[in-house]
């Protein structure tokens, strides 16, 4: 745990503690600090700075009824929710998208595979499996992309990631990720927009990987 | 006062002994008893008394009483202290006052619910309801629950640390200080972040000036809460 080198930077941090960060962004920042205790500590003192404003906010009187109608709820019988654990390389956040199953690996050539846990108009959430040796195919993003390394590692211009390790890249960024020998490498990717592929058949190939 | 310093070590500081359990049971919860005790914070006999910050704040005795007993005097007294403070700041947030009061209700019940989750050696009351009070938010409005961190497990003796609590006490005191003395512009800027308000790309932006003066104060919390997190997590 010690080796996460690279971590979330602070004003996103801050936007995952007040709540407004996408909800693919809060996916892998929850994974990435389920493995990091640097972050989480950064992230609980994010917490304290709203904490802190909370605690200085002018009161608002709240009807009168309220109170004991709180109070006579505290023996009423919940349901409390699910709490998925981590699973071998994934972290709680990462189980809770999956609801717990295995990963639906689906081929995309090259021994590349991936599972999409989720994708709409504001971005998508999947997992990525690369074995050793192996580039994800070159790609330039739209708008920004978090990868969280959960299994072996990979390098690129930037630099090499371990497990942990949190990458972001925006738009600027041009990349090429390759799988470090060894064990193959699985990470979770984040993005708030589509990929855009460089190579080709990639491009051609992305409508119908929702890639 | 006790002085927090960069890297301080609390577990080899030999001023620093962790309390007898039976200690902390009745000062936990005994008010009258904390008032007028030192035994809350370990220290060298021969230090002066006046040196030593002796007290929970209030809202962390309410809690623990909550968390540890059950208690529900305890619980009404927080519901008198936040209810009205979080109806304000999620009408802040721009919601409706009669949603708000429904969210209102949505946190005090989870606090109720999940009070054993609280530790004060690592969250002050006030940012422990913050961030649950986030969370009701966002599952409102998206519809989908927020995305969480996996819950750290602590080892069951783990005994309660009061210099760790208090500390943490007095570098929020610290830091509500640091943030009453920005300007106004810089405050609202500050705030509007932590409602939420501000995508990740406007905080990098626009708060620069105001998180730098602040940055000082987190990164003394941050050196404490790492140092617990180590222990917890190796």
């Amino acid at each position: 745990m010690s080796a996460i080198t690279h971590h979330v930077p602070d004003a996103i941090l801050a936007a995952y503690a007040a709540g407004s960060l996408p909800q693919a962004f809060a996916v892998a920042v929850a994974s990435h600090v389920s493995l990091c205790a640097h972050c989480r500590a950064a992230l609980e003192a994010h917490q304290a700075v709203g904490g802190v404003i909370l605690e200085d906010t002018k009161a608002v009187a709240v009807s009168a009824s309220l109170k004991d109608s709180i109070l006579a709820q505290l023996d009423a019988p919940f349901t409390p929710e699910p709490v998925y654990e981590r699973n071998g390389i994934f972290p709680g956040p990462v189980m809770e998208m999956m609801q717990g199953r295995a990963p639906r690996w689906k081929k995309l050539g090259m021994g590349v595979r991936q599972d999409i846990l989720s994708a709409d108009a504001h971005g998508s959430v999947r997992l990525l499996y690369i074995p050793p040796g192996q580039a994800v195919p070159d790609h330039s993003h739209n708008g920004l992309e978090m990868t969280l390394v959960l299994q072996g590692s990979f390098s690129d211009e930037t630099g090499r990631f371990g497990v942990g390790d949190l990458e972001i890249a925006d738009e600027t960024v041009e990349h090429t990720p390759v799988a470090d020998p060894g064990a193959a490498c699985v990470c979770l990717a984040a993005t708030d927009a589509k990929l855009r592929f460089n190579a080709l058949v990639p491009r051609l190939l992305q409508p119908l990987f929702r890639i | 006062m006790l002085q927090l310093q960069a890297g301080w070590d609390l577990k080899s500081d030999p001023l620093l002994r962790r309390p007898r359990k039976q200690d902390m049971l009745t000062q936990t919860i005994d008010r009258q008893n904390l008032a007028n005790s030192e035994k809350v914070m370990p220290r060298r006999e021969s230090e002066p008394v006046s040196q030593v910050k002796t007290e929970y704040s209030n809202e962390t005795i309410w809690m623990l009483a909550v968390r540890d007993n059950r208690d529900r005097d305890a619980f009404a007294a927080l519901f008198d202290h936040f209810a009205p403070r979080l109806k304000g700041f999620i009408i802040k947030g721009g919601v409706s006052p009669q949603q708000a009061e429904e969210i209102v209700q949505d946190v005090m019940l989870t606090i109720w619910r999940k009070a054993d989750m609280f530790d004060p050696h690592r969250a002050q009351v006030s940012a422990w309801i913050y961030q649950i009070a986030r969370n009701r938010r966002i599952d409102i409005a998206r519809k989908e629950n927020r995305p969480m961190p996996e819950a750290l497990k602590e080892e069951p003796e783990l005994e309660p640390d009061a210099s760790q609590i208090l500390g943490l006490e007095q570098e929020t005191t610290q830091l509500k200080q640091a943030l009453a003395s920005l300007k106004p512009e810089q405050r609202e800027v500050i705030e509007k972040a932590y409602l939420g308000e501000l995508t990740h790309q406007e905080i990098s932006t626009q708060t620069g000036l105001p998180l730098g003066t602040i940055k000082s104060r987190i990164r003394l919390g941050l050196q404490r809460l790492r140092h617990e997190l180590k222990d917890l997590t190796q």
